[in-house]
């Protein structure tokens, strides 16, 4: 046993290949996955050791394979399904959504769906409005689901393999900016659980909580918070459902002020969801209203220029931390 | 139940069994209908009245671990597939006992044990689930085949063929059935469907041919042949099965201003497929109408008895309702 520096992406790849050992019934399906080893060559590899049998390329069909892969995992398969980006899901909508996600309880609990979906978040990869969104409280809404959202390579791996041996729908989230991020990564047979939030740094004044990539950002944003005086505790929920409320709530009750930080669009999402939880639950214990930061409202631009500034950064959560503090 | 070369006095039998079959569907559709008008029964049902050959000549040729994914008009093919006429009846009353304990109803009644995977109330919905049901049977090397009921309205949806397309890749056990009643919802399928229906599967390889869908022996011949094809591992077909709802959409749908009388009853007179199979059985002096009368008389007694159970069954109680959103 021992602690190397992987890459997100690796990371990511380690977790599938452990899993493909241990349980024969795991595969994955989709888009270049097989010789070609994903575009972004997190599944590189991955063929030659498994075969095509079980790293299956697919047309570019994602309702196909998607739906595929809840029949499959309906008869005692447990498939990856990989979407090549998150825009996607659009296209697998009924598949995760009126059929994964319900047949479980539409069946009084007769049918399990043990399927992975994996699929990518996140902007500034310069590709424009249909190949950078943050869809993930699209599919947090929706009963039945899971998704995990993993904000680094340990994470990655982790949720990567819990997500594979859970018996229900999971839709997973990869940042596709982290992948050749590097980090400490356990050789061993690790997982992370579901519903149990991390804190990454512990502080006194101010609860950050940040999703996926936008950790990163609040670690940036507290580090800057401490130069002029103010300890930020940032925590990271890392599945959106199951959610720790209690770990969220402890937070923003020990400091008395919340930011949520998520990179989905701010309305309608995931800062929303969160920062009601914690004006719920910490009501008489905060100094402040919660203050979310999200995506810019508008479909992401092509112009570098115009899309850096559709994503929260750790100057603005900085400000805007500040700003709270100074609030009495 | 599947029938490699048949002896004269077995085939009477299994004529007969299927003849009863159609009949128990019948007169469960019947008792529907009678619960609707009578308000006993919740929301709405779509009634297989008319269609009884193709279920019960499908299901005839398919062994009890086989995989079907059937329809919003799929009482039928539940029942044809082994589903018990008691616990269909608690299902579509919303009680316990029923087939997903009250929690799906008439469009999705699941029963893993006879190989039903589920009803599907998206049209079109699980021609992606039976194709992974069989991609899992050969994956897992058995030799299980699915068939994927549906409807003629299906025809307009997109995922059929990028299901058929994969499993004709592939070469998967699977057999995508088309109950063509001539109507989607309310519109005629010569405004929906261009061109010619089984040029579509052909285009991609799958193997394709028409049956007349009130004759109970021909489906049974035609489906027969077909799953020993995809149980060779020969690969999909795809059966347009020509057949005519008596009913409307559903049980509300009682004016049916999109069709004629006459038409009508052009099919229940010259097409009704238990008259077509008593008619000929009698004909060749196998049987007399006694036969069919004890058999009417059969069915009726279990429908009574079903009906009577489900509507003294209990209702589940209120904390099922969070139950069984998740398998784990």
């Amino acid at each position: 046993m021992g602690v190397r520096e992987l890459t997100y992406g690796e990371a990511v790849r380690e977790a599938i290949a452990e899993e493909m050992r241990r349980d024969p019934r795991v595969f994955l399906i989709g888009e270049d996955v097989a010789e070609a080893g994903h575009p972004f060559k997190t599944l590189l590899g991955l063929v030659d050791e498994f075969g095509t049998k079980r790293i299956i390329d697919t047309p570019i069909s994602e309702p196909g394979y998607a739906g595929i892969g809840v029949g499959a995992a309906m008869t005692g398969m447990r498939p990856i399904v990989d979407v090549m980006f998150g825009d996607f899901i659009t296209l697998t909508m009924d598949q995760m959504v009126n059929q994964a996600a319900k047949a479980h309880y539409m069946s009084g609990g007769k049918i399990k769906v043990p399927i992975v979906f994996r699929t990518t978040l996140g902007a500034t990869r310069r590709s424009a409005a249909q190949h950078s969104q943050s869809l993930h409280a699209w599919v947090s809404h929706v009963p039945g689901l899971k998704v995990a959202l993993p904000s680094g390579p340990y994470e990655a791996k982790g949720l990567m393999k819990t997500a594979i041996r859970d018996d229900s729908p999971v839709v997973i989230f990869e940042d596709k900016m982290m992948y050749r991020v590097k980090g400490p990564v356990p050789d061993d047979d690790y997982t992370i659980p579901f519903g149990v939030a991390e804190v990454k740094r512990e502080g006194r004044d101010v609860t950050i909580v940040a999703t996926s990539s936008m950790v990163d950002v609040a670690l940036g944003a507290a580090k800057k918070l401490d130069e002029v005086g103010i300890s930020a505790e940032v925590i990271d929920p890392r599945t959106t459902w199951p959610l720790d409320k209690d770990a969220l709530i402890d937070s923003a009750k020990k400091t008395s002020r919340a930011i949520v930080v998520d990179e989905g669009y701010e309305r309608y999402g995931v800062t929303a969801e969160i920062a009601s939880v914690i004006a719920d639950g910490a009501f008489y214990y905060l100094d402040a209203p919660v203050k979310r930061v999200g995506a810019m409202d508008v479909p992401v631009p092509f112009s570098p220029v115009l899309e850096d500034l559709t994503v929260p950064n750790d100057q603005r959560v900085f400000e805007i931390a500040r700003d709270l503090c100074q609030k009495k | 139940m599947t029938t490699q070369t048949i002896e004269p006095r077995m085939e009477l039998e299994q004529h007969l069994h299927m003849y009863r079959q159609m009949a128990k569907i019948r007169a469960f559709e019947e008792q529907v209908n009678e619960l609707y008008k009578g308000a006993k029964m919740p929301g709405l049902a779509h009634l297989y009245v008319g269609e009884e050959a193709v279920a019960v000549g499908v299901c005839e040729a398919l062994r009890r671990d086989d995989f079907i994914t059937s329809t919003h008009r799929g009482h039928g093919h539940c029942l044809a597939k082994g589903a018990a006429v008691h616990r269909m009846f608690a299902e579509l009353l919303g009680k316990e006992p029923g087939y997903c304990r009250g929690k799906g109803g008439s469009m999705h009644i699941a029963d893993p044990e006879t190989g039903n995977l589920g009803a599907n109330a998206i049209v079109g919905g699980s021609a992606g689930i039976a194709t992974g049901a069989a991609l899992s049977a050969k994956m897992r090397g058995s030799d299980q085949v699915a068939v994927c009921f549906f409807g003629d309205g299906a025809l307009g949806q997109g995922l059929l063929y990028e299901s058929m397309n994969m499993a004709a890749l592939w070469q998967l056990p699977v057999i995508y059935v088309c109950e063509n009643n001539l109507y989607g919802e309310y519109t005629p399928g010569h405004e929906t469907i261009a061109g010619d229906i089984l040029a579509r599967p052909r285009a991609v390889g799958v193997h394709a041919e028409s049956v007349d869908g009130q004759d109970v022996t021909a489906v049974f011949s035609a489906m027969r042949k077909l799953v020993e094809r995809a149980r060779r591992g020969e690969g999909p077909a795809f059966l347009e099965a020509k057949t005519y709802r008596y009913y409307g959409h559903h049980v509300g749908d009682v004016n049916r201003e999109y069709r004629t009388r006459e038409e009508e009853k052009e099919w229940m007179t010259k097409h009704d497929p238990l008259q077509t199979l008593a008619t000929r059985l009698m004909q060749q002096r196998l049987v007399d109408t006694e036969t069919f009368d004890r058999i009417a008389a059969d069915v009726k007694t279990e429908v009574e008895k079903g009906v009577e159970y489900a509507l003294a069954a209990p209702y589940p109680s209120p904390e099922q309702v969070t139950e069984d959103v998740y398998s784990s």
